[in-house]
């Protein structure tokens, strides 16, 4: 086999697809693999895609290994110690290669059943397709109710408005200022007992330190754990 | 044969039906004749009407009888249904739909070993179209969930039942083999390949 082979680029679905062609195209004996030549063309095929920035596939890579180790191991003398017949190394590669044919057979089956079928036409099962420049012959009141009957379902979906809360820095910052005006002093477990949701517990927090650092407020802590007493400076 | 009227009783449920009718639908008719009667009746019908009609026929699909139109006629048909071909599936769709229609039950390690590729899969598009179905999970190390075909794959590839596909014999030697690794089956739920 001269090295002016050429594939011609197909789609092939995996390495099985393309090993197999390569073999049929040059009608070779599948049970008599020219293992080192096959292995050649099936690299050369692979260095085409890269070429051509075709991404290759990983499992067109693990088959490359494959066939390299088999290649290799066809190459060493056989150890005379065993008296067996040592196995063929190409034999499980070439029982996968039929196994593939064989379903490869049987979806070329299936497609030209599905041709004939996709041609016939069983009672009841013929809906006009739907033309889109055929137009709707509907009154306003078919409108009307249309809107009506999608209204009615979007009642019954049950559903849950969860309102988001929106509480910024600056709101509180506005919040405490005021607080102080009409108070000389309050207590952070104030906040705790208010309820208020996390979210507005860490602004608060938030807030407190901003002002604590622009020194408009004062906190106070008799010891460790203790109530913080928030007054103004 | 329009002389006899149990051939044109069946007949007329033929015209009507809209699914294949099976045997057990016409025995609920007629409880009183023998199945294997009503089988030959209309067995013999389906010979006598495709014998005479051009334009539709009487076929077995899906384990029942129903009456088509022969595929010759796809182009008027069509026309006047205004319906374009239907999407094939994909090659790769039919391949992995073979292996399953021979294998099954099969998992989809074991689909994706035959055809010799690793990871896209068209399991989806199958199982969307309802071609395939789920059978349960293997016995075997992580429980891969099995594939077989369904009904409507019958229906679809007009089969009556799967052993109208030509056996392929030689596969069930080959990767007949289960894993060497086996967990114990943990529970008594069994997971037998029922046959459409």
């Amino acid at each position: 086999m001269n090295t002016e082979y050429k594939v011609e680029l197909e789609a092939f679905e995996g390495p099985l697809d393309l090993l197999l062609h390569l073999i049929r195209q040059q009608e070779i004996d599948i049970y008599d693999i020219p293992i080192a030549t096959i292995t050649d063309q099936y690299l050369q095929y692979l260095q085409m895609m890269a070429d051509l920035n075709v991404t290759v596939a990983g499992d067109f890579l693990v088959m490359a290994s494959t066939l390299i180790y088999i290649k290799s191991k066809m190459l060493l003398p056989t150890d005379p110690a065993v008296l067996d017949e040592v196995e063929d190394p190409r034999r499980e590669l070439v029982q996968q290669l039929l196994e593939h044919e064989k379903f490869k057979d049987a979806a070329q089956l299936l497609y030209e059943r599905e041709t004939v079928e996709l041609a016939v036409w069983a009672r009841g099962a013929n809906e006009f397709e739907e033309d889109e420049k055929e137009m709707v012959n509907a009154t306003l009141f078919d409108l009307v109710h249309a809107f009506h009957t999608i209204v009615e379902r979007y009642k019954d979906q049950i559903g849950m408005d969860v309102p988001r809360e929106t509480i910024t820095l600056e709101q509180k910052l506005d919040e405490i200022r005021r607080l102080l005006k009409v108070k000389r002093y309050f207590y952070f477990s104030m906040f705790l007992r208010q309820k208020i949701s996390r979210l507005h517990l860490v602004v608060t927090v938030l807030a407190l330190l901003e002002l604590t650092k622009s020194h408009e407020v004062r906190l106070f802590q008799k010891g460790i754990f203790e109530d913080i007493r928030i007054s103004a400076c | 044969m329009l002389k006899d009227a149990f051939a044109s009783e069946l007949l007329a449920i033929l015209f009507v039906a809209q699914e294949p009718v099976t045997l057990e639908q016409f025995q609920e008719i007629y409880p009183d004749q023998d199945a294997t009667q009503i089988e030959a009746r209309v067995r013999q019908l389906s010979e006598d009407f495709n014998s005479v009609q051009d334009a539709v026929e009487i076929r077995q699909v899906a384990g029942g009888y129903r009456m088509t139109t022969r595929p010759q006629y796809h182009e008027t048909v069509r026309a006047y249904l205004r319906t374009r071909p239907s999407a094939k599936l994909s090659m790769a769709a039919l391949e992995t739909l073979a292996v399953i229609a021979y294998k099954q039950p099969v998992t989809f390690p074991e689909i994706m070993e035959i055809r010799g590729i690793k990871g896209t899969s068209t399991i989806r598009t199958l199982l969307e179209k309802k071609l395939i179905q789920t059978r349960g999970r293997k016995k075997v190390v992580g429980r891969p969930m099995m594939y077989g075909t369904t009904r409507e794959f019958l229906v679809h590839f007009g089969l009556n039942d799967l052993s109208e596909l030509p056996t392929l014999k030689e596969l069930e030697e080959l990767l007949g083999e289960e894993p060497a690794i086996k967990s114990q089956p943990a529970t008594g739920e069994t997971e037998r390949p029922t046959d459409n």
